[in-house]
């Protein structure tokens, strides 16, 4: 029952990381119908850059804080220079684009910092929570409670303000939009830099755990890309309950299936995302496209 | 997809061109650079043949997949297993890594191909990140971290051939019947119906041309070719091991495919000649430099030369002729990127 | 003088030329109807005027040249177009729509306007929590116009605001837009295939063949042209 019970949690709180990465996912392809594959390796650029700002005598979190700002602008950047050129490219172009993309950055990574892991400091203290008779790591309280805030956030941002709201249109219609005077590439941008701000507290988050290096983002995306397809591309909601669903069926099957075991949980990821794409492609909460005259 | 060009170039300057690769294939490559090249050089081959089938589905079917190198691991295993637990004679083991890749692409290619566009691309790039785990996960027939050390296949007695040698030729051989047959299914009926399916999927239709048979078909050809690939790269190495089918491995076979040209089935050698030795003289500089030049070269060709290092051959060759007939015309790369245009529609 | 007036407006789609050398004017508080057969250039004129197509020539609005504005610049200057096919963020509810529209605008006027364009369009009350892309395409018309009119332009481009719609909707439709001149003196440019119900309504009509204008006149007299007759309005 104990088992169940931190596995469950544990779960979740990878689920959280997967979520909030998967957010990032679908903020990209919302705005522009790129799934961005090198959503993870900007993730790993982001915890690096963290690392980088500690190292010249910065906090955990201001250098947090900074390298999430950073990140936002460098999103921005992206799109403006790489991805809005491409909104007519053709789908061989924008592959090979974001594949090129993901290559030059790892290997960024590795050219500036080296393929030696690093260690990275957490949030939160060791120990645990007493919750009753079960054990909660602070670890995994906290990175549940910090995603729990980003995603209130989140929430105000689209659904309170003008400016979300503006968002949502440029996404949703983009000729309309221009015609209530929002300027869409602008939105867009935005867009893209709030994902690159996801993806990099995703980093962050994540780095304590399996250090700092530049493949480190490999075993995090792919859990993502299934969360994101779970829940639907296009459905914010989509993204952090297909999160926690491919979170806490990882960590289930991983100790209850043992043909499968720890070695081999990475093919649930595929497992759900061929096994989403073939039976409802829209994913969960994801919207069918409907032409309307 | 014959060129607007049908004259070709005089006959003593085609005499010269096929003497002059001939005399490279044949003898500078296997006899006159040293042996561990020849080797290196057998592997181009090898790979150039998994490119081929690559530029299959990919440049002729429009189905973009990152997922290849899961197919020259499967051609690559089932060879090695055949080798070191069964005892098989090597070569014997290539028809059968082709007969069960091709199966294997058939049985995986009908559910992958009803994904469209990025979905397809993102599903095949996650089948790729999980060949390492599963070759790992089934050690007791894969060998799991160890690998298997296969060894390299020795030549007849009555050949005077070292080992290097007679794997390159053995590799030049397969490729040269890749390279021809793909040739064939390119410009014949087949290759008529997959353009037409590529650049209008609802016109095609509607002249019977299935989409989703025609490119499971091919995606099943493509998925022979890769295990023919695996299965020779298995002996000239000598060695299989999880890590050498990592995700690099699709993503190096994409790189090449684009490189190369997608719809250059010349240009899949060019591709792979690429990957073989250019990211080795990045490392030299630094290691981290052959993925950047991956990317950079990814993104720089599609901006300067969309149709790929193919593509521009062709092009220079028709300028050429051109030149000689008193007629210069150089065909714009407008068309091929054009011909390249997979809808981006979601499922 | 014109609220809007358009001199030698040019446009093209590449090397397709949809407009050569329009030019016309459109008074303060008046509608104006523009027909034409498909391909005459009547929905490319509107868009020359809110600026999503290539043009050239002088536009005139307010005493301004807008013919170098960009359309979020049209937008905020006071001409709102409802695109044919509506054009509603079918994604967001029929409260965020309206709200959209007033993109530019702030301050406690937004909800009087709000509150003023649902009375003429009491259905959309009804719905304002529905997603729009659920609406009927009667609705979607609605809230096509009650977006742009949330801009509180004060000229309103409406593109074939009839298409697909059942003749009895139209109607309703027409006598709303009447309705709605006549309370706030709104200035507006209709094309539309529908010449009978436009003209009725209308002040002014225009008629476009092959990117020029062939006929002017007022709207009463254009009713009862022979040739208009038998082209338009299916009399013989």
């Amino acid at each position: 029952m104990n088992l169940l019970f931190s596995q469950l949690a544990d779960g979740i709180a990878d689920g959280a990381i997967y979520a909030s990465l998967a957010l990032a996912l679908v903020f990209s392809y919302r705005s522009t119908s790129i799934v961005n594959f090198a959503q993870g390796e900007m993730a790993m650029l982001s915890a690096f850059t963290a690392w980088q700002l500690m190292a010249w005598g910065l906090g955990l979190f201001a250098a947090a804080a900074v390298s999430i700002g950073l990140s936002f602008v460098f999103g921005a950047v992206l799109y403006f220079c790489i991805v809005r050129p491409l909104s007519k490219a053709n789908l061989l172009t924008v592959v090979s684009v974001l594949i090129g993309l993901y290559l030059a950055l790892n290997s960024l990574a590795g050219f500036i910092w080296t393929y030696t892991i690093k260690p990275f400091p957490s949030f939160f203290p060791a120990g645990h929570l007493k919750i009753g008779s079960f054990n909660v790591a602070y670890e995994t309280a906290g990175t549940v409670a910090i995603i729990s805030a980003v995603l209130v956030v989140l929430y105000i941002l689209f659904e309170k303000t003008k400016v979300g709201l503006a968002m949502r249109g440029a996404a949703s219609a983009p000729d309309s939009s221009v015609l209530v005077g929002v300027s869409v590439p602008v939105m867009l941008m935005i867009g893209w830099g709030i994902a690159a701000s996801l993806g990099a507290l995703s980093g962050i988050l994540v780095a304590p755990r399996v250090f700092l290096n530049p493949t480190m983002m490999f075993g995090i995306i792919i859990y993502a890309f299934a969360a994101a397809t779970l829940g639907g591309f296009d459905s914010m909601i989509g993204a952090i309950v297909g999160g926690l669903l491919v979170g806490v069926i990882e960590n289930l099957v991983g100790t209850y299936v043992p043909w499968i075991g720890a070695d081999l949980k990475v093919i649930v990821a595929l497992i759900l995302i061929f096994a989403t794409l073939l039976i409802k492609p829209d994913g969960l909460f994801g919207r069918r496209k409907v032409v309307r005259l | 997809m014959s060129g607007p060009m049908q004259k070709s170039f005089p006959l003593w300057l085609r005499a010269i061109g096929t003497v002059g690769l001939a005399v490279l294939l044949l003898y500078v490559i296997p006899f006159a650079i040293p042996s561990y090249l020849v080797s290196q050089f057998a592997t181009v081959l090898a790979f150039g043949i998994a490119i081929i089938g690559l530029n299959l589905v990919t440049g002729f079917g429009g189905a973009i997949t990152l997922g290849h190198g899961a197919f020259v691991a499967l051609g690559a295993y089932v060879s090695s297993i055949l080798i070191v637990r069964y005892g098989w004679y090597p070569l014997a083991t290539i028809p059968v890594a082709a007969v069960v890749c091709w199966v294997a692409g058939l049985c995986l290619g009908f559910p992958a191909l009803r994904l469209q566009g990025l979905y397809l691309a993102l599903g095949t790039l996650v089948l790729s990140i999980t060949v390492p785990p599963l070759l790992k996960r089934f050690d007791t027939l894969t060998g799991g971290v160890q690998g298997l050390i296969v060894g390299n296949p020795s030549p007849p007695k009555w050949l005077p051939l070292d080992d290097s040698q007679w794997i390159y030729f053995v590799s030049l051989v397969l490729a040269l019947i890749g390279y021809f047959v793909a040739r064939r299914i390119v410009h014949g009926a087949l290759g008529r119906a997959l353009v037409a399916t590529r650049d209008n999927m609802l016109v095609a239709a509607v002249m019977g041309v299935s989409r989703l048979n025609l490119t499971t078909a091919t995606f099943a050809v493509s998925s022979l070719y890769a295990g023919v690939a695996g299965a020779l790269y298995a002996m000239i190495v000598g060695f299989v091991s999880p890590d050498t089918f990592s995700v690099m491995l699709s993503l190096s076979l994409f790189v090449a495919a684009v490189v190369g040209g997608v719809t250059s089935l010349f240009g899949a050698f060019l591709g792979s000649l690429f990957i073989q030795f250019v990211p080795v003289w990045a490392s030299d500089i630094d290691v981290a430099l052959a993925g950047m030049v991956y990317g950079l070269s990814l993104i720089l060709i599609l901006l300067i030369v969309p149709d790929g290092l193919g593509g521009l051959c062709r092009r220079i060759s028709e300028w050429v002729k051109g030149a000689l007939y008193g007629r210069p015309e150089v065909p714009s790369p407008a068309k091929v990127e054009n011909a390249l245009k997979p809808e981006r529609v979601t499922p | 003088m014109s609220l809007l007036s358009i001199e030698a407006l040019e446009a093209s789609y590449g090397a397709f030329k949809a407009l050569r050398g329009v030019d016309f004017a459109v008074g303060e508080g008046q509608i104006h109807v523009i027909l034409g057969a498909n391909g005459a250039g009547k929905t490319t004129t509107l868009r020359a005027i809110s600026g999503t197509v290539e043009r050239s020539g002088a536009i005139m609005f307010d005493g301004k040249r807008i013919d170098q504005c960009s359309p979020r610049q049209v937008v905020a200057g006071g001409i709102a177009h409802v695109p044919q096919g509506r054009g509603t963020f079918a994604d967001l509810t029929v409260d965020e729509n309206l709200r959209l529209g007033a993109y530019l605008r702030s301050g406690p006027q937004v909800k009087e306007d709000r509150e003023r364009w649902l009375s003429f369009f009491p259905r959309l009350r009804e719905r304002l929590s529905q997603q729009a892309g659920s609406l009927s395409g009667g609705e979607q018309q609605m809230l096509a116009i009650a977006r742009a009119l949330m801009l509180r332009p004060r000229l309103l481009l409406l593109d074939e605001p009839s298409l697909g719609l059942a003749p009895i909707i139209t109607q309703s439709l027409f006598k709303t837009l009447v309705a709605i001149r006549d309370a706030t003196s709104m200035t507006m440019l209709i094309v539309e295939q529908n010449a009978n119900l436009a003209l009725a309504i209308a002040d002014q009509g225009l008629v476009l063949e092959s990117g020029q204008i062939v006929l002017r006149d007022e709207a009463a007299r254009l009713a009862k042209n022979d040739e208009i007759r038998r082209i338009y309005l299916g009399y013989e």
